[in-house]
């Protein structure tokens, strides 16, 4: 017979882990199972807005958070992506690319990842010149040409990073203008290493074995860009696709009360993969403690 | 039986400090090649392993790409 676990926990993030940090101290027997730790604060840059410290980096805050974490004694497997929740009997099967596990109660708290462009020659070329977190591998492009493709405040900050270590920069913008923050687009605006290219879409990833050229759409136009990096900033969604049976915004948040429940009783969910209010650490962090604390009565009301 | 244990690395990215901090933690002696501080390093991990993210743990010739605490551990084990 399969161990069932009181509680597991999807997710990692502030807001995974701060029900973990929860869970352990009304000693629910817990199993968190992740991806990664940390979530996307570990690739955040700057933080100055997490109450207690007045700054800190978003890995640093993002180790401080796994140290309090493993504090506690109980199963967490990393690496591990879940692919499949679903009721099953009076408990919960929670399904990943490598396991099963069995819970009386989830927190679905697996937070938000990287849009993707969902074009040709993206699969192909992902981690060979394609990129996602301009802050983790930027710099691996020192010595090229690059296109960062979006224009709100994650494809501008990328752009302000890029501008430092790269060749030359090409903004990609699908709309008629820049929508990130004035400060970063005058930044941006007075270097000569930058071309903003707007009403422009990437239409085709090329390359060998790396990517070596991007063609793009620009007013009914089509060119070829040779760039040796490309870095995608056009937004994030939530990782809930496999929560196929829980109620969701039509952007694939996880609807919530203010108790964290979704419409599924047992099933609980917390942070940026839910319709909370506002996408903030310290709100994920928050909106954990809040589910574990439900999860606790749910379970002490089962007793 | 001791393998060497290789590590590039950005100091941007964070998946390289918890590599670094879990051989720390295990006691795993490593080399450590910061690819943005020298375009070499970057070359060899690049035609190493066939891409270019970070990090890339190489142990006795064999390629980890990413963070990966079970395959880490399998390749100190063979």
């Amino acid at each position: 017979m399969k161990r069932i676990y009181d509680l597991i926990i999807i997710g990692a993030g502030p807001a995974g882990i701060t029900a973990a940090v929860y869970a352990a101290r009304k000693k629910i027997d817990t199993l968190v199972v992740t991806k990664d730790i940390g979530g996307q604060a570990a690739l955040s840059g700057d933080i100055q807005n997490y109450t207690g410290y007045q700054f800190i980096s978003g890995p640093e805050l993002a180790e401080k958070f796994e140290e309090h974490m493993r504090k506690f004694n109980f199963d967490i497997r990393e690496n591990e992506e879940v692919t499949k929740l679903a009721a099953k009997q009076n408990n919960f099967l929670v399904k990943t690319d490598k396991n099963s596990y069995r819970a009386k109660t989830v927190i679905v708290a697996s937070g938000k990842k990287s849009r993707e462009l969902g074009i040709s020659g993206e699969k192909e070329f992902k981690n060979k010149g394609l990129v996602y977190c301009a802050t983790c591998d930027a710099p691996l492009f020192s010595e090229d040409d690059v296109a960062v493709i979006g224009g709100g405040n994650s494809a501008l900050d990328a752009t302000l990073q890029l501008m430092k270590i790269a060749n030359y920069v090409y903004i990609i913008n699908r709309s008629n203008s820049l929508r990130g923050d004035e400060i970063m687009q005058e930044k941006i605006k007075e270097s000569k290493k930058v071309s903003i290219l707007n009403n422009s879409q990437v239409i085709e990833i090329l390359g060998d074995n790396f990517v070596n050229a991007i063609k793009i759409k620009k007013d009914k136009k089509v060119e070829t860009l040779a760039v040796q990096g490309i870095f995608v900033e056009i937004g994030l969604i939530p990782n809930s696709n496999f929560a196929v049976d829980l109620n969701k915004t039509k952007s694939g948040e996880i609807k919530v009360n203010n108790k964290n429940e979704t419409n599924i009783p047992g099933i609980f969910a917390a942070g940026d993969v839910t319709d909370v209010f506002e996408k903030q650490i310290i709100i994920a962090a928050g909106e954990g403690a809040k589910a574990t604390l439900s999860v606790f009565r749910y379970l002490s009301s089962r007793k | 039986m001791n393998k060497k244990v290789k590590v590039y690395g950005l100091p941007t990215c964070p998946v390289c400090r918890r590599t670094k901090k879990y051989l720390e933690d295990e006691g795993i002696d490593y080399e450590y090649l910061d690819v943005s501080a020298n375009h070499d390093f970057a070359k060899e991990m690049i035609v190493k392993s066939g891409q270019k993210t970070v990090p890339v743990v190489e142990i006795g010739g064999e390629i980890i790409i990413g963070f990966d605490k079970a395959k880490i551990e399998e390749l100190l084990k063979r």
